[in-house]
């Protein structure tokens, strides 16, 4: 146990849902009782043997854990300044890290008896990752997926339908993630007796930002050991794309109480913060509640949510994850936003100089890695979350170039 | 008393039950909204149920989003949705207005700015669909400040201990969602709804109103037999759509569907 005053960032949430002042429930009376009963079973299993073992052989055996941690010489030697070490959530079964949070709760979905699996996704990666776990346990599988996300992420939406889940096209609103998360919502409410909605990030209501940290978590604690394993101490700084925050606070989390480790969290800019297109929430924007939590949000002067721009559908979604938001106001993280191009950028360079072609979620980590590592000495290390690969991008980095695929 | 607790009062001793029609304000446009609550009230609304229009209304069936969509065109505000009510007050004293909405628009205005202006506007209650009671306190004391009623759902899902800690908060009345849904469905089972009032009425002596599945003349008086109220959205909501250009014909198409459920109800309670 840690002692009273000892200070920590491991005590968030509250019973409640809490994070300081952001998180919480905040949804319609129709859910409540779900909820309560998703909190009760995950509170019950993150305890019970049975399902933690059940849950690590197959993060071992079916995703190929532990991910690498990879030192990225060329790269780091090219960008003169500290060492930068990538983890390897790419190299996941599914390519990202999505998987690591399905497996979880659909393990979770099957002990508690239901049948029917829901899911939103942005750009595809979420859908597969929850309509692979959903195959491989005989769960029906319905992902929801906002009508411009579906031209965007055309090949992730056939993948979805060879592994056999139902992928419902979402015409309201803007037609994007925040939309894909609304109908999902409405899914669950209706269909509450033998259904268990797996939400792809840590945003939603109590307990879901903080059941998918700690199904997360798993890439910072390996990070964490592989770190020290190969360099001998911890890391300098943490770098991790943030869209609704999985990956970064999977990574961020076990480093929280490590204070002398700076962590990094990278929005997207879109065309530049000053533009206005962009989806930078905790950068550019301010609390509200959308979602079921009390977080920072785009929106305009009536508290209207408004529509996001980026170039990487995973990272389009005017909120972010309640701890974020927490972590921001407290000073513990930093928040910070790299453009489209900037994104680009970095993911030719990390395709040419270490023949890894990230996804262009992850690119924005590494946009800013690259800033960061030449204003460090040679022998400090800078630690990216490599999200997840970029070949489900390479029709949009194409279609940049004038080239069709 | 306020004005909800009188309108109830009042029902009661003629052995009537309550109708209250739900429009999203600003639907299609915000300039025929307060001729529409006259309307209705002309036609035999008790209370009215006014939407405040979100761009992500996620209790809210297709109906429902699509009217929000249509007043947003217009830039429909809370602070728009506040001047027809005191628009509507001009020519209407008696008549409760209860906004129904999301918590967002409110926690941008600011919860005693809020409270403040819609007293100030003549609303009478909030209906904020996504705050339970328990995220609700600082929000609860704004409205107990400036007498404004706190409606709160209660679902088919909602078990006997949180009926309770509703039903401590909750005032002019509550509302029960008839069905495992979101607004616009259609599948109401009237006896499970039945031996779900009883057990709300153990609990609290508050007038219940039932929503969530009235579509017509029938559902709604079978709905009057065993509730204190009946509340109608969609099917409202989806003449106002099916007439979005032709504005004009709006307040008479729903002054005839409400003046049958009107009748229906008042057989009902007759008989
Ligand atoms: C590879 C990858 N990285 C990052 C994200 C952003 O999500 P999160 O911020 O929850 O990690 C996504 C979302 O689809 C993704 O596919």
């Amino acid at each position: 146990m840690l002692t009273s005053n000892r200070k920590t960032y491991f005590n968030q949430p509250d019973e409640q849902g809490h994070f300081g002042p952001y998180g919480g429930v905040f949804v319609a009376e129709t859910l409540m009782q779900a909820l309560e009963e998703l909190r009760q079973n995950y509170e019950k299993y993150l305890h019970d043997n049975d399902f933690l073992a059940e849950l690590d052989a197959d993060l071992t055996h079916y995703v190929g854990r532990p991910s690498p941690l990879y030192h990225a010489e060329r790269w780091s030697r090219e960008l003169d300044g500290a060492q930068i070490y990538l983890k390897r959530e790419d190299l996941n079964h599914t390519g990202a890290h999505k998987v690591n949070n399905t497996i979880g709760q659909a393990l979770l979905a099957k002990r508690m008896g239901k049948t029917r699996i829901i899911a939103e996704t942005g750009a595809g990666q979420h859908g597969v990752a929850t309509a692979t776990v959903a195959a491989r346990l005989g769960l029906e599988c319905v992902v929801y997926m906002g009508a411009v996300d579906i031209v965007r992420q055309e090949a992730n939406v056939y993948r979805m339908r060879l592994l056999g889940a139902e992928v419902r096209a979402v015409e309201s609103g803007s037609k994007t993630l925040k939309d894909a998360l609304n109908e999902a919502m409405r899914d669950w409410v209706t269909n509450i007796d033998d259904t268990f909605y797996i939400i792809g990030t840590v945003a939603g209501p109590h307990p879901y930002p903080a059941m998918v940290r700690d199904f997360q978590a798993i890439i910072g604690r390996e990070a964490r050991q592989q770190v020290q394993q190969q360099a001998g101490r911890l890391p300098d700084a943490l770098v991790a794309c943030v869209g609704g925050g999985s990956n970064a606070i999977g990574l961020f989390y076990p480093f929280l109480d490590d204070e002398a480790v700076a962590i990094y969290g990278v929005e997207a800019a879109g065309d530049g913060l000053e533009t206005g297109n962009h989806a930078a929430p905790l950068c550019a924007g301010r609390p509200g509640v959308l979602h079921g939590n009390r977080t920072y949000l785009m929106e305009d002067d009536d508290g209207q949510i408004i529509e996001t721009h980026s170039i990487s559908a995973g990272l389009d979604y005017p909120g972010v994850g309640p701890e974020h938001a927490w972590l921001k106001d407290c000073g513990r993280a930093q928040y910070v936003a790299v453009t489209d191009n900037e994104a680009l950028a970095a993911f030719h360079a990390l395709t040419r100089i270490e023949g890894i072609i990230p996804a262009l979620e992850s690119s924005h980590a590494l946009a800013y890695a690259a800033k960061l590592a030449p204003t460090l000495e040679r022998e400090q290390i800078i630690l990216v979350n490599l999200s997840g690969r970029g070949d489900k991008d390479i029709h949009t980095v194409a279609a940049l170039e004038g080239i069709e695929i | 008393m306020s004005r909800i607790a009188a309108t109830f009062k009042s029902l009661r001793a003629q052995s009537r039950k309550a109708l209250i029609p739900y429009i999203t304000a600003g639907d299609p446009k915000p300039g025929i909204t307060v001729s529409v609550m006259h309307a209705m009230v002309e036609a035999g609304a008790d209370i009215i149920e006014l939407g405040i229009p979100f761009s992500d209304p996620m209790a809210d069936g297709p109906v429902i989003q699509r009217a929000s969509e249509r007043a947003l065109i217009h830039h429909t505000s809370l602070r728009d949705v506040l001047k027809m009510v005191q628009e509507f007050r001009v020519d209407n004293a008696q008549t409760p207005v209860v906004l129904m909405g999301y918590l967002n628009p409110i926690e941008v205005m600011g919860y005693e700015a809020f409270a403040a202006a819609a007293a100030e506007a003549g609303v009478d209650a909030a209906l904020t669909v996504d705050i339970p009671p328990e995220e609700a306190g600082e929000l609860l004391s704004a409205l107990n400040r400036h007498a404004l009623n706190a409606i709160f759902l209660i679902a088919p899902t909602t078990v006997g201990s949180r009926i309770e800690t509703i039903c401590k908060v909750a005032s002019g009345f509550v509302y029960y969602v008839s069905l495992k849904g979101v607004t616009g469905a259609s599948h109401l089972d009237i006896a499970g709804v039945e031996q779900k009032l009883d057990e709300i009425r153990r609990t609290t002596d508050l007038p219940i109103g039932v929503g969530f599945g009235i579509k017509d003349a029938a559902t709604a008086a079978a709905v009057s037999k065993v509730a204190d109220a009946v509340v109608v959205g969609s099917a409202l909501v989806s003449r106002v759509e099916a007439l979005a250009d032709q504005p004009d014909a709006i307040a008479p198409a729903l002054a005839r569907l409400l003046a049958e459920m009107r009748r229906a109800m008042d057989a009902q309670s007759q008989s």
